[in-house]
């Protein structure tokens, strides 16, 4: 038997030889040869994704530094006092936070609905064939750039909206009980409202996308078991739809909110530019992005420019906070989404 | 019965409709927009426009400096931008995956992606232009590439993981080293997606103003010296709309069409490229 093997193997063993004599490395020290370049390689890579950790700190750390002489002077009664004096070097960044504040919940306010009607517009309702090129419109009114809606909000929208809307606005919300004082003043067209129209146009997109994509993962089977109990196409969206995709819209919400807050050239030129709290929200105000716009390059005192900058620090930590929230909300939707399926 | 039915069907009825008239009013900004752009700005289009300097109040001139400048600092930008976004995109997608350093930086990218970009400005400021004492164009592609890089590294990330592991398990079972399966192979099965989002990059920085503010600044006449102020368009037009002058005016709405129409042929071009890439 020993011999009948052995007598069968070699012819089979000498290719096999010949093939490894072919080549006098070991496999051990050939596959040694890459390391060092692949360390190399994946070492670098790592590198330039800390770089964008860097920046994160840098950011933050830098606007710190360079804000403390405005904390030092002012302590934390920075953030609750309205008043902006440059002459005196006074300042508080409380007119700004408001106006950045209410804004931004005007372009909700607007933009949440709306955003919503798109969506379910173009995921239950559009035909097919229109789908991509108003998905695509829908999309590029996110690529127009912002300073676009400032030139066309200030020379086209202004006036349209003082000379028709605010006087419309007053004569049937004039006169309510609460909501009143915020309809009244001057119509001229600029201002907080029409800034936080603009803003609402602004973020349309962003949270019609986010709800678009949640809306599309939806399981066929949840609709058509709505379907086939009789459910209007409405009671679909309202009671299957938005309860199954509700974290994923409100992160998308949370998106379209930390977008409007930090957004500065639009509101800059629509806002008025006035550090002043008022009831009316056709009253001009400011935003912590457009006060920095406008001032800052004309900021000489050491005190002055500190002071924009801790106003950014604020608005940067702002909406660090809401996208954090935004993200985090969207991750669990998607978290969800792999245990299910 | 028949009433409730009723009521359920004029309820749907009206949602709808009212979902119809939510795309409608979307529609109606982005051609509102779109056709007074062309209104106005279609006057100002001629050569001198391209050839000659931003002028002072009252006189005839162009944006040539300005169209020079943002040209240069957008393609500086770029190229600074590009490998590191690249790069970083890698790590995410091929080596960190999971770790807690991917998944951070993952979560950092996506907030900087959505993160004010007057913030990026005030940061470069503070960083390079007060210490340098002076603004300058190099500040400008500085705050630039740092709106890009998010950009940049959050689609090639997505990119990289459409490349199906297969593809990556036959290039190394051939005895490629990774980095050549991840340069040769699956960045090269890509390239179509991840120019797409180096040209919605590329979009997004043509576009913005609030950056440049505090960095290029800008500068009246003809300059390609990175290291000074540098006319570039965006600040041009929020310098010239917002001034009581009409001729400075008009270049503004030309300027703005000048901007708006580049950003849009970058947009649909970038789309169309990433479909066919999906495609093939």
């Amino acid at each position: 038997m020993s011999t009948s093997s052995a007598a069968l193997h070699p012819p089979m063993a000498v290719p096999m030889d010949s093939r490894t004599a072919r080549d006098p490395t070991p496999p051990a020290q050939r596959r040694a040869a890459a390391p060092w370049q692949d360390w190399l390689f994946e070492r670098t890579t790592m590198c330039f994704a800390l770089f964008v950790l860097l920046m994160l700190v840098g950011i933050i750390g830098a606007l710190m530094w360079t804000a403390i002489p405005a904390f030092e002077k002012f302590g934390t009664g920075f953030l609750f006092t309205d008043v902006w004096d440059p002459v005196k070097l006074r300042f508080g960044a409380l007119a700004p936070i408001y106006g950045t504040l209410v804004t931004s919940l005007i372009a909700l306010l607007i933009g949440v609905p709306v955003s919503f009607g798109i969506a379910l517009f173009l995921t239950e309702m559009c035909p097919v064939i229109l789908k991509r090129p108003l998905g695509t419109a829908v999309e590029l009114l996110a690529a127009i750039p912002s300073i676009i809606y400032g030139m066309w909000g200030l020379f086209v929208f202004a006036p349209v909206f003082g000379d028709y809307v605010q006087p419309l606005l007053t004569r049937v919300f004039g006169d309510l009980w609460i909501l009143g004082p915020l309809f009244q003043g001057a119509p001229n067209g600029i201002g907080m409202l029409s800034a936080g129209f603009i803003l609402s146009i602004m973020i349309i997109p962003f949270i019609a996308s986010v709800m678009r994509d949640v809306f599309e993962i939806v399981p066929p089977v949840l609709k058509e078991s709505a379907y086939g109990i009789g459910a209007t196409t409405w009671e679909v969206v309202w009671n299957v739809v938005l309860p199954y995709t509700k974290v994923g819209v409100i992160g998308g919400v949370m998106l379209g909110l930390g977008r409007a807050l930090g957004e500065t050239m639009a509101v800059t030129f629509v806002i008025g530019n006035a550090y002043r709290i008022n009831a009316s929200l056709f009253a001009p105000g400011n935003s912590i992005a457009s006060a920095l716009a406008n001032e800052f390059n004309e900021a000489a005192e050491p005190v002055h420019r500190a002071s924009l900058i801790a106003l950014g620090l604020v608005l940067f930590l702002l909406t660090f906070i809401v996208l954090a929230c935004s993200r985090f909300l969207l991750a669990q939707l998607a978290k969800g989404e792999g245990r299910k399926t | 019965m028949t009433a409730l039915y009723r009521k359920r069907l004029l309820v749907n009825r009206f949602n709808l409709a009212m979902s119809l008239c939510t795309m409608a009013f979307g529609m109606t900004f982005l051609l509102w927009i779109l056709w007074e752009l062309f209104a106005n700005g279609f006057a100002a289009l001629s050569p001198t426009l391209f050839l000659e300097t931003t002028p002072p109040p009252g006189s005839a001139g162009g944006l040539a400096n300005a169209i020079y400048g943002s040209v240069v600092i957008v393609f500086v930008a770029t190229f600074l931008s590009t490998p590191i976004g690249i790069l970083a995109g890698i790590y995410l997608a091929e080596y960190g995956k999971n770790g807690w350093i991917a998944r951070v930086t993952r979560f950092i990218n996506d907030i900087l992606l959505s993160a004010p970009s007057i913030i990026m400005g005030l940061f470069i400021y503070t960083v390079y232009v007060a210490p340098a004492g002076h603004f300058s164009g190099w500040a400008g592609s500085f705050a630039l590439a740092l709106i890009a890089i998010p950009v940049v590294v959050r689609t090639t990330e997505n990119m990289l993981q459409l490349v199906p592991s297969s593809l990556r398990e036959a290039a190394v079972a051939l005895g490629a080293p990774m980095w050549k399966v991840i340069l040769r192979v699956t960045l090269k099965a890509v390239r179509g997606g991840v120019v797409t989002g180096i040209l919605l990059a590329v979009a997004r920085m043509s576009g913005e103003t609030a950056p440049l503010l505090f960095t290029a600044l800008n500068n009246q006449f003809w300059s390609a010296n990175m290291n000074a102020p540098m006319a570039n368009l965006p600040v041009v037009i929020f310098q010239f709309a917002l001034s009581p002058f009409d001729d400075w005016r008009l270049l503004a709405w030309g300027g703005a069409l000048l901007i708006t129409l580049t950003v849009l042929v970058i947009n649909i071009l970038a789309r169309t490229v990433f479909r066919q890439a999906a495609v093939r």
